[in-house]
């Protein structure tokens, strides 16, 4: 828009506010977008509530097991179902620090390889492949793929974590890559270091910091994606969750999501600790 | 400076002093030693005979799945349509929860302390609940269906949403604020006119960020039989349909991208 159509538009507002008739800005400038996306919007809400099926007999059968539910919460049971909370909670723990640990491994590889500034393009659009396919799928369906090869238990679950995490931080390494100093890539070249040296001395240092961030915020992220792929046989505490809520013991299903919001909010403490530390 | 001296006795520069040195040794010991125990605890648990078998099976699972069954995807249609509208309706009713709770939990706007250490135990809680669990839930209590998904969707987005809604409103500019109620302007014009229109380009981008992050979930619910794409590739799972499973992950990759496109678009058009 041009320079005096702005301020024509300004007096006339002025002019508007004088009489006491002052509208705020729209959030979306042009009025034919604007009018053209609420109907758009409306048109939509309409035909999506319309294809919605509520069997409320259902539902108010349900009313029922939701009291039941929130009065679990209130008494939460650990004890009668200990050994198996336990065992559950060990193998998502170990899942989670494992799968970061060889996730983080193996994205670093990959991020540098889909930086564009730093890589030959045909390796670019391989990584970036890698990246595209492991961001798309929900952990959960690449955990049936990995149960179905490797058989029941922790390893698909790590091997799937492990995957997720490399789309994940190589996507992040990546695009930090991609916005690094060059004046210092360009003076570490400078002294004739090789490719190794370079990466070792101009652009490890950089991106270091913000690495390590990730890493435990990802640590984070398998912790919670840990608790769910053991729906599909992929071990941890998403098992036993699963099995207490199908047999509607609630008091114990409500211990274990206690559980697992309060490793969540640890991990977030400590994880902000260790980013305010390294930065 | 850590500087020791060498064998002549000149002083020699060294990274570190020999304490600290010894302390990332040991570290880096420690991190290795609890690394290889958790391996070891899922080694024990791993049956290594299938794992030796995962290269055959791999191969087997590629052959199934290939030609995908290209009719298939006619019945997918309205499961799609109703992923899309767990993804959309569930965002929409997450939003509209999370707006009061990112208003309580921001320390400029809440009403009380007390209010605010309760908006943030809601949005933890919502946010270190995974959405499948969410639906594990809802199903048993809704029965199995759409709604369950929805509500499974919006439960988690309170989180989201109300998260970083609440650090964008903790970071606005006070004095649009000071402006307004300066006027004269109730609590809640301040917010209306002084609060609101700040953190509105925020707000929509942050929409749109979990839209998209959304329809990603939405795919899976129907695995926990929460309605949805997930349920028809739950079915053809345990019916080993291969074949149906390759096309319903080509039109969940599809629909991811696109959605990625459009929620990307509109948060270049809003910044």
């Amino acid at each position: 828009m041009s320079e005096r159509a702005d301020m024509t538009r300004v007096q006339t507002r002025q002019q508007a506010a004088q009489r006491g008739q002052w509208r705020r800005l729209p959030l979306i400038e042009n009025p034919r977008l604007r009018w053209g996306l609420a109907i758009g919007a409306v048109i939509y809400l309409v035909l999506a509530l319309a294809s919605v099926e509520v069997n409320w007999a259902r539902v108010a059968e349900g009313a029922g097991r939701a009291v039941n539910f929130l009065g679990a919460f209130m008494q939460p049971d650990f004890i009668s179902r200990y050994d198996d909370i336990v065992a559950g909670l060990l193998e998502s723990l170990t899942m989670t620090l494992t799968s970061t640990v060889v996730g983080v491994l193996l994205a670093i590889p990959v991020g540098l390889g889909a930086a564009r500034n730093i890589s030959p393009l045909p390796i670019y659009f391989i990584c970036r492949a890698i990246i595209a396919v492991s961001r798309t799928f929900q952990e959960i369906i690449i955990a049936i793929l990995f149960v179905v090869m490797f058989g029941f238990g922790p390893l698909a679950g790590m091997i799937t974590l492990a995957f997720a995490t490399i789309g994940f931080m190589a996507k992040l390494l990546a695009e930090d890559i991609e916005d690094l100093d060059w004046r210092q890539v360009e003076a570490v070249r400078a002294t004739g270091a090789s490719w190794w040296q370079t990466m070792n001395h101009a652009v490890q240092p950089q991106v270091m910091p913000r690495l390590i961030g990730l890493s435990v915020y990802r640590l984070d992220i398998n912790f919670r994606e840990s608790s769910v792929i053991g729906i599909v046989g992929a071990g941890g505490i998403g098992a036993t969750l699963n099995t207490s809520l199908s047999r509607y013991e609630y008091d114990t299903s409500a211990a274990i999501l206690l559980i697992i919001i309060a490793i969540v909010l640890l991990c977030e403490y400590s994880s902000s600790h260790v980013r305010r530390w390294t930065q | 400076m850590p500087v020791s001296t060498n064998s002549q006795g000149l002083p020699v520069w060294r990274r570190r002093t020999t304490r600290a040195q010894w302390l990332q040794y040991l570290a880096w010991l420690a991190g290795v030693s609890l690394f290889l125990l958790c391996w070891k605890m899922i080694s024990d648990n791993t049956m290594w005979v299938f794992v030796e078998d995962a290269g055959r099976q791999g191969a087997d699972l590629i052959s199934r799945m290939t030609p995908p069954e290209w009719g298939y995807a006619n019945v997918l249609w309205k499961p799609m349509w109703d992923t899309i509208n767990i993804a959309t309706l569930g965002t929409a009713i997450g939003i509209i929860m999370a707006f009061p709770v990112a208003f309580m939990a921001a320390r400029n706007t809440t009403p009380h302390p007390l209010v605010r250490s309760a908006a943030l135990m809601i949005i933890v809680s919502s946010r270190s609940i995974n959405s499948l669990i969410w639906a594990m839930l809802l199903v048993t209590i809704l029965g199995p269906g759409v709604l369950a998904g929805i509500i499974a969707i919006a439960l988690r987005s309170i989180g989201f949403v109300g998260k970083l809604l609440y650090e964008a409103i903790e970071e606005i500019h006070p004095t649009p604020v000071e402006a307004i109620s300066a006027t004269g302007a109730s609590r809640l014009q301040v917010m209306n006119y002084g609060v609101l229109p700040q953190i509105m380009p925020a707000f929509a981008g942050i929409s749109v960020y979990r839209w998209d992050i959304n329809i990603r979930e939405s795919t899976v619910l129907g695995l926990v039989g929460a309605g949805g794409i997930g349920l028809q590739l739950n079915a053809s799972i345990n019916s080993l349909a291969w074949d149906q499973v390759s096309v319903i992950f080509i039109m969940i990759f599809a629909t991811v991208l696109v959605s990625e496109w459009v929620s990307a678009r509109v948060r270049h058009a809003i910044i």
